[in-house]
């Protein structure tokens, strides 16, 4: 305990600007509250369940798209729940991917906090679990932890402008967010995010579609063209 | 070794043959020769999962990048994968295209196997997931590119179940 205390807002706030660019698929809960509550944008994916499988999507899209960088957002609880994956995570070792880990130490968006930093139902990281450590040890060839919102800061932008696996665990705070209200529905993000991933022509007379039907002959009422004739 | 190359071939072909770029997969005694082909083909990315659930959203994550994906699994990775099925693929409405190799029927000697393939079909059928048995060579093709189209239009896991007339040549 440094003393230093990191609120999980203040880091995605640093970041922000940078993940502009990056594929970001976030977890559930506050993390995606808050990232929400900065300003959505197309290429955020919010994954509202499947506590673990985050980082499994970030490894599909980093393999599918090599060129992009993605960015998983990730919590100790959600973590602990797959931690295989880190081992799949590093043996696949996509160099686009940078895996960030809010570790509150505590199950806190499924209710094991409460208002004030209260936390009745902490994971093993409070008891001395290394999650950095475990990522390394995985084969993870990056990975630190960070208490302090300036090394957060610089950890993460030299993961970014790095061209390697990387692993940042922060010690945060087990603060709500302010509201964990989102005005998108997961279905919605959902359809709107791979549209973002996969960005069609920039040339819009591509995307516009045909108005008219040319091989049809345009319809006459038989008692008006007498008329006309 | 008593599993069929060649149908493994066919099953093989006809995966690629679809457009699947990305497998997923833990192995199983019949999938040896389906992994082998997909880690020695240069055109496919061939993702070792640690348990199989993790394949649940490494296809998701393809999908949304534009690049089809298959996972490989045997009946009780299958089982493995149930919460990843319903909190990403039914909830997300992504497509999602499993191949099982179904083990523990008629013939099955491990008396281990016996479990897994008897809930494999009810499972699937609870959770509303079309499901189709390959079971002779010629209807591998049509039956992967069906299940592969309904997959897309649909938005939704389809299972093919592999078995063991399809994959095993030991003679009875």
């Amino acid at each position: 305990m440094g003393g230093a205390s990191l609120k999980r807002i203040d880091c995605l706030k640093a970041i922000y600007p940078a993940l502009e660019e990056c594929a970001v698929v976030s977890i559930m809960g506050a993390a995606a509250a808050e990232l929400y509550s900065l300003g959505h944008r197309a290429n955020f994916f919010y994954l509202e369940h499947a506590m673990g499988l985050a980082s499994s999507i970030g490894l599909g899209i980093a393999l599918s798209q090599p060129s992009r960088k993605v960015v998983v957002i990730d919590g100790d609880g959600s973590v602990l729940m797959n931690l295989g994956g880190l081992t799949t995570l590093a043996r696949s070792r996509p160099p686009n991917l940078v895996h960030l880990i809010f570790d509150n130490e505590t199950l806190l968006s499924v209710g094991g906090g409460a208002p004030g930093g209260y936390r009745w139902f902490t994971t093993a990281t409070s008891t001395g679990t290394d999650l950095a450590a475990i990522a390394e040890a995985a084969g993870f060839p990056h990975a630190q932890t960070v208490r302090a919102l300036d090394d957060f800061e610089a950890a993460v932008l030299d993961a970014f402008n790095g061209n390697e696996l990387s692993c940042i665990v922060a010690k945060v705070e087990a603060e709500m967010p302010k509201s964990f209200l989102m005005d998108i529905h997961m279905l919605e993000n959902r359809f709107e995010f791979p549209r973002a991933l996969q960005q069609p022509p920039r040339d819009r007379s591509q995307l516009r579609r045909p108005t008219r039907i040319t091989k049809e002959e345009p319809t006459t009422i038989p008692a008006l063209k007498s008329r006309e004739e | 070794m008593p599993v069929s190359v060649a149908n493994s071939q066919l099953v093989y072909d006809a995966v690629k043959g679809v457009g699947v770029r990305m497998v997923s997969a833990l192995p199983e005694t019949w999938l040896v020769h389906l992994i082998r082909m997909a880690d020695e083909d240069p055109d496919m990315t061939l993702v070792r999962l640690a348990k199989e659930e993790e394949g649940v959203g490494v296809s998701a994550g393809a999908h949304f990048a534009g690049v089809k994906s298959a996972m490989l699994m045997q009946n009780h990775g299958f089982l493995q994968s149930i919460n990843g099925i319903v909190g990403v693929s039914l909830l997300y409405k992504v497509p999602l295209l499993m191949l099982i190799t179904d083990r523990g029927g008629f013939g099955e000697k491990d008396p281990w196997q016996t479990e897994g393939g008897k809930h494999t079909r009810p499972v699937l059928d609870a959770l509303q997931i079309s499901r189709e048995d390959l079971t002779r060579p010629d209807e591998v093709e049509p039956k992967v590119a069906k299940a592969m189209t309904l997959a897309q239009s649909s938005l939704s896991p389809v299972a093919l179940l592999l078995s063991r007339d399809l994959m095993w040549e030991e003679p009875r």
